[in-house]
């Protein structure tokens, strides 16, 4: 499965997902709660010292952070234009740290435990009206649908290709669309006529 | 609910993540999140399915991205995403996917234009008052430089309202108990 999972056996890779997405939840909280620089410097670099503990390589954990650089040298460009410095570092070092701590769990998890932890959570909101077990349903599905419409988005570019239609959006999009409720109806009456009980 | 709603809800929530794969339109130089045709999926959803089954598609979608699936245009996903500075923008979808839906069920028959209009309300009203604030106070921007900031962005957003409208009233014609 697609998945930004990093294998490995350390403490954190063991835990299960439930508690380590608590702390996290925690750890984020504290790190907006925070105001003071050299409390977001000390986090920064406890939750890089994480990385190595959980077997992951600081080379990881630059790429948490790589598709954000850019975003960030404008965010400091800014706030250091109009707020002087140290609230620029304070506030994209704060960034830094939330994204690291998040992709910490993300990493050392694999998205099939988090969609089990998740599914069985859901148990307590039964009274609301949740049904866990179409929400695993629609999870699978959701899942199992993105490379089929990536394949039947690949079909209609050729057919329309032929047409010399391949660059029009609307054109690659309508039969994309249709084609794919198509199949979302068959589907259901599938599951349906084999006595599926959501 | 039936199957056949469950159903089209992962259809949707995959569509969105589908659109991802599609690359991204840079044109505001590389200094913000690149236009991507992503949230198409939030304007296709809300339109197509109505306010609870497209609210729901969204909101299975941005779980999906909160687990740690790289769903999200670019290959991006995880807890990470949705707490930083665009993350305003990521938990609005299923609101704005609802509201779009609402207008659209309200007036079914009233033919692209308005459905247009409900679009943009849902799609780019909606979805800015929720992530401007947002990325003003990660980012402790302050509301002004956040707004000109996103001024950027709205080409690229009335492009993808257009093309939502046509998609979507034309399927209101091939499906009309969608």
């Amino acid at each position: 499965m697609l998945d930004l999972y990093s294998p490995g056996s350390s403490l954190l890779h063991r835990m299960t997902p439930a508690p380590k997405m608590l702390a996290m939840l925690i750890g984020a909280t504290l790190l907006f709660l925070n105001q003071s620089l050299p409390l977001t410097i000390a986090a920064t670099l406890g939750i890089l010292a994480l990385y190595p503990i959980a077997q992951l390589t600081l080379k990881q954990a630059f790429a948490q952070i790589r598709p954000l650089l850019i975003i960030f040298a404008l965010f400091f460009a800014v706030q250091w234009y109009f707020s002087g410095i140290e609230l620029a570092t304070y506030v994209v070092l704060r960034l830094a740290a939330l994204i690291l701590l998040a992709s910490l769990v993300t990493l050392t998890t694999k998205s099939s435990d988090m969609i089990d932890t998740m599914t069985r959570g859901l148990r307590y909101l039964r009274p609301l009206g949740v049904n866990p077990e179409q929400v695993s349903l629609a999870i699978s599905l959701a899942l199992r649908f993105i490379p089929v419409l990536a394949q039947i988005t690949r079909e209609v570019r050729e057919a329309q290709k032929t047409r010399g239609l391949e660059r029009s959006v609307i054109a690659v999009a309508m039969p994309l669309t249709i084609r794919a409720i198509k199949m979302a109806d068959e589907i259901s009456d599938a599951i349906d006529s084999r006595g599926y009980r959501s | 609910m039936t199957t056949k709603d469950t159903v089209y809800i992962a259809l949707f929530a995959a569509l969105t993540a589908a659109l991802g794969l599609m690359p991204p339109l840079h044109f505001a130089g590389a200094a913000l999140p690149p236009i991507s045709a992503q949230s198409m999926g939030v304007m296709l959803a809300g339109a197509a399915l109505g306010a609870k089954r497209g609210g729901l598609a969204l909101l299975l979608f941005i779980a999906l991205v909160a687990i740690g699936l790289p769903l999200l245009s670019g290959g991006r996903g995880g807890f990470g995403v949705l707490l930083g500075t665009s993350g305003g923008f990521l938990l609005s979808w299923p609101i704005c996917a609802a509201v779009i839906g609402y207008l659209a069920e309200r007036d079914h028959e009233g033919g692209a234009l308005k459905l247009g209009v409900y679009i943009a309300l849902g799609g780019i009203v909606l979805m800015y008052a929720v992530g401007i604030p947002w990325m003003a106070f990660i980012g402790k921007l302050g509301m002004a430089k956040s707004l000109s900031i996103m001024v950027a962005f709205i080409p690229g957003d009335l492009i993808k309202v257009v093309v939502a409208a046509i998609l979507a009233e034309n399927l209101r014609k091939a499906y009309p108990n969608l």
